[in-house]
């Protein structure tokens, strides 16, 4: 790690990409900070889901984007859908995909990635808790990101809070979306905790809703479908028994 | 049970390829046969065939046993044409039993001296006026007729004037007689197309040790990045041979998103290669020759630093895409392109970001609607079992051993079929998609395949993918 004089050092010229959500960029001092490493758990069956938060916070650092997966996870949760990501507004054309046959694979690549300045973030996205992605696997990604200033989003697939070099670790999983017209699901929303951020106190758990066109995370109060009249929203013919009791 | 082939030998003591093994053994009862096996055969001359590379790079096969080398330019490296024959018989006799040499103007002339002729002659020409006609390797039929004729070497029939021959005989036959005289012009297809700049050096020592190899290599590469900035342009794909003096190959290639004459660079990408090969470099009894060829190249500039460092950051993206591709293999790290399609697996292709892939535009969505399509697709979707009404949407499904109860879907979307693509008799059929989420806020898109009734009774139901 850094001794302390160059932490100071780097200290000054930190600068954070804002998640553009009031309440978590409030939390963290401004948003997530560039060159770091931050890092995403999520359950199995969530896989999916937070792989398209972790893609849309990416797109936020702007630049190119590498997304590093392991193979394991592909099979778990599927290919990425190029027409998909243009949907809730990542761009295919900045991307560049990395299917890696192992996590040992994945973590070397990624290292390689993060000293590669031009990239603006790297996703990486491994299964579980890989016996490689130890203390000194994530303190040295923490490095090549501090040197570059790419930012690196480790997103684990059913992974267990572990001791980490990350400056923040997050829980996330799928929330019911804002309903809209006719029973119709809505827009992308996760339920999103802060379970510790390095350096600074405080977390929290906020239900979030991807707004594409505005290009923001609101909170699910004041979400995009909540702009449609409850009471016009749930008129459907063949709408499940009981899937009104669940709203 | 026949033979294939058999050694000189027992050819000697009667025995014949095509002869049955009982008829064989009756002769020779100590004969030891061996089951044939063509492919290994091909293989072994595939392996010959990259050792001759090191005589000129253009070598062509010539199944089942034939090899054909254009030495065109190369003889003068080996003293004349004869101290090059002289050195491609003592190398061939350490790779095969028993070697025919012929050497020819045309391809078609040196195969036909060296399968079928069988007594010296002063020269070229005289020797290919000797052959039996079958030298022209004609059908059956053709060969007869030719015979019966009295039409016996190939001199009796270059004397003739062609058209009554063609007449008789059917036109191929002058097309093969004249390929064999020369007197039209043919060419071999090489195995591997010639590469655009080539270096090498051979040693009358071999070189012993993977590092003095790769320090060579080091040195050929500088070479090439000389050459390469004379004619202002950069590699793009890198081939490395390593030829022991066994006549092994041993072959390394790696290739660049963005022209590279880097030495350096190039030599970073090649370790990176060798760092992934499966077994460690043998060096054997020695490397005797190292050729760095630089098979595709392109137009380069050269570099000139901007205030910004512009080129120089696309170059550091660049780089590390070709890293990660010699490492990894080039099909791992792809660039999604966007394809005209309405089949939702076939919208984005994967192509490997080493081949430069143009940007393409991608479709933009109708603001005012949420995603219509999953971030994470399955390829192939999986099949789920569904609770749904007849013709309606999902209520229940179980997808992975869990259930899911449907909270709220839209749907369906109905996708049809290229109907195209498929042959009458096994159409695809009609897939209705719905984007369902379930009550814990997953979101899924399930379709049914198949519409009730008139293309399935009982439609299956599969899950295509995920959303966000």
């Amino acid at each position: 790690m850094l001794d302390g004089r160059a932490r100071m050092a780097s200290a000054a010229k930190d600068s954070f990409v804002p998640t553009s959500h009031t309440a978590i960029d409030r939390t963290l001092g401004g948003g997530l900070l560039r060159g770091r490493v931050h890092e995403f758990m999520a359950g199995e069956e969530d896989g999916g889901s937070s792989a398209g938060f972790a893609g849309i916070l990416a797109q936020r650092c702007g630049g190119a984007m590498l997304w590093l997966r392991e193979e394991a996870v592909e099979q778990q949760v599927g290919m990425l859908h190029a027409a998909g990501l243009v949907q809730i507004g990542l761009d295919p054309g900045s991307l560049i995909l990395g299917r890696l046959p192992d996590a040992v694979s994945v973590l070397r690549a990624a290292v390689d990635a993060l000293r590669c300045p031009t990239l603006g973030a790297v996703i990486v996205e491994v299964k579980g808790d890989p016996r490689s992605l130890d203390l000194t696997a994530s303190r040295r990604m923490t490095l090549a990101a501090e040197t570059s200033g790419v930012t690196a989003l480790l997103l684990k697939i059913g992974g267990l809070p572990l001791p980490s070099a990350a400056q923040t670790r997050w829980r996330i999983s799928a929330a019911p979306s804002l309903i809209l017209a006719a029973n119709a699901p809505g827009y992308p929303a996760w339920d999103v905790e802060l379970l510790r951020q390095r350096g600074r106190v405080g977390g929290g758990r906020w239900r979030v809703e991807w707004d594409r066109e505005q290009e923001r995370l609101c909170s699910w109060e004041e979400g995009t479908g909540a702009a449609i009249p409850r009471a016009l929203a749930p008129f459907s013919v063949d709408r499940p028994p009981g899937g009104l009791s669940a709203l | 049970m026949r033979l294939v082939a058999c050694d000189a030998r027992t050819v000697s003591l009667g025995v014949r390829p095509g002869m049955a093994l009982a008829d064989a053994r009756v002769r020779i009862p100590e004969l030891r046969a061996e089951a044939a096996d063509p492919a290994a055969d091909l293989r072994w001359l595939e392996r010959i065939a990259d050792a001759c590379d090191r005589f000129t790079p253009l070598v062509a096969i010539d199944p089942p046993n034939g090899l054909t080398l254009d030495v065109t330019g190369c003889q003068h490296l080996f003293g004349d044409e004869a101290g090059m024959i002289a050195e491609v018989e003592t190398r061939m006799r350490r790779w095969a039993s028993e070697v025919r040499i012929a050497a020819a103007a045309t391809p078609e002339a040196a195969r036909a001296l060296a399968r079928h002729s069988s007594a010296p002659a002063p020269d070229e020409a005289a020797a290919l006026r000797h052959l039996p006609i079958t030298a022209l390797e004609l059908d059956a039929k053709a060969t007869t007729a030719l015979r019966r004729a009295g039409l016996k070497t190939i001199g009796a029939l270059a004397d003739r004037p062609p058209a009554p021959l063609a007449a008789r005989f059917g036109p191929v036959v002058i097309d093969r007689l004249d390929r064999l005289l020369g007197r039209s012009d043919s060419r071999i297809t090489p195995r591997r197309p010639a590469p655009s700049l080539a270096f090498e050096r051979r040693f009358a020592e071999p070189v012993a040790t993977v590092d003095a190899a790769l320090e060579i290599i080091g040195e050929l590469a500088a070479s090439a990045a000389l050459a390469l900035e004379e004619r202002q342009r950069g590699g793009r794909r890198f081939d490395v041979r390593l030829y022991r003096s066994d006549g092994h190959v041993i072959k390394l290639a790696v290739e660049t998103g963005l022209p590279l004459r880097d030495p350096i660079r190039i030599m970073r990408l090649i370790s990176e290669r060798i760092g992934t090969l499966a077994d460690p470099i043998d060096p054997g009894f020695g490397f005797d020759m190292i050729r760095l060829a630089i098979e595709r190249d392109e137009s380069m500039q050269s570099a000139q630093l901007t205030l910004e460092g512009g080129p120089e950051n696309t170059e550091a993206l660049g780089g590390l895409i070709d890293r990660l591709s010699a490492r990894l293999g080039r099909e791992r790290i792809v660039r999604f392109i966007a394809r005209d399609s309405h089949m939702p697996e076939q919208t984005a292709l994967g192509l490997p970001a080493v081949d430069k892939v143009r940007a393409a535009s991608w479709p933009m969505q109708r603001p005012g609607e949420p995603p219509l399509r999953p971030t994470h697709l399955f390829h192939p979707p999986q099949p789920i079992e569904v609770t749904a009404a007849v013709d309606g949407a999902p209520q229940r499904f179980r997808w992975r051993r869990q259930f899911h109860d449907v909270a709220r879907f839209e749907g369906p979307e109905r996708i049809a079929p290229q109907w195209w693509r498929h042959p009458p008799g096994s159409p695809d059929l009609t897939r209705d998609y719905f984007r369902v989420e379930d009550m814990r806020g997953r979101r899924f898109w399930l379709f049914r395949y198949g519409l009730y009734g008139e293309e399935r009774p009982t439609p299956r139901w599969y899950l295509h993918g995920l959303f966000a």
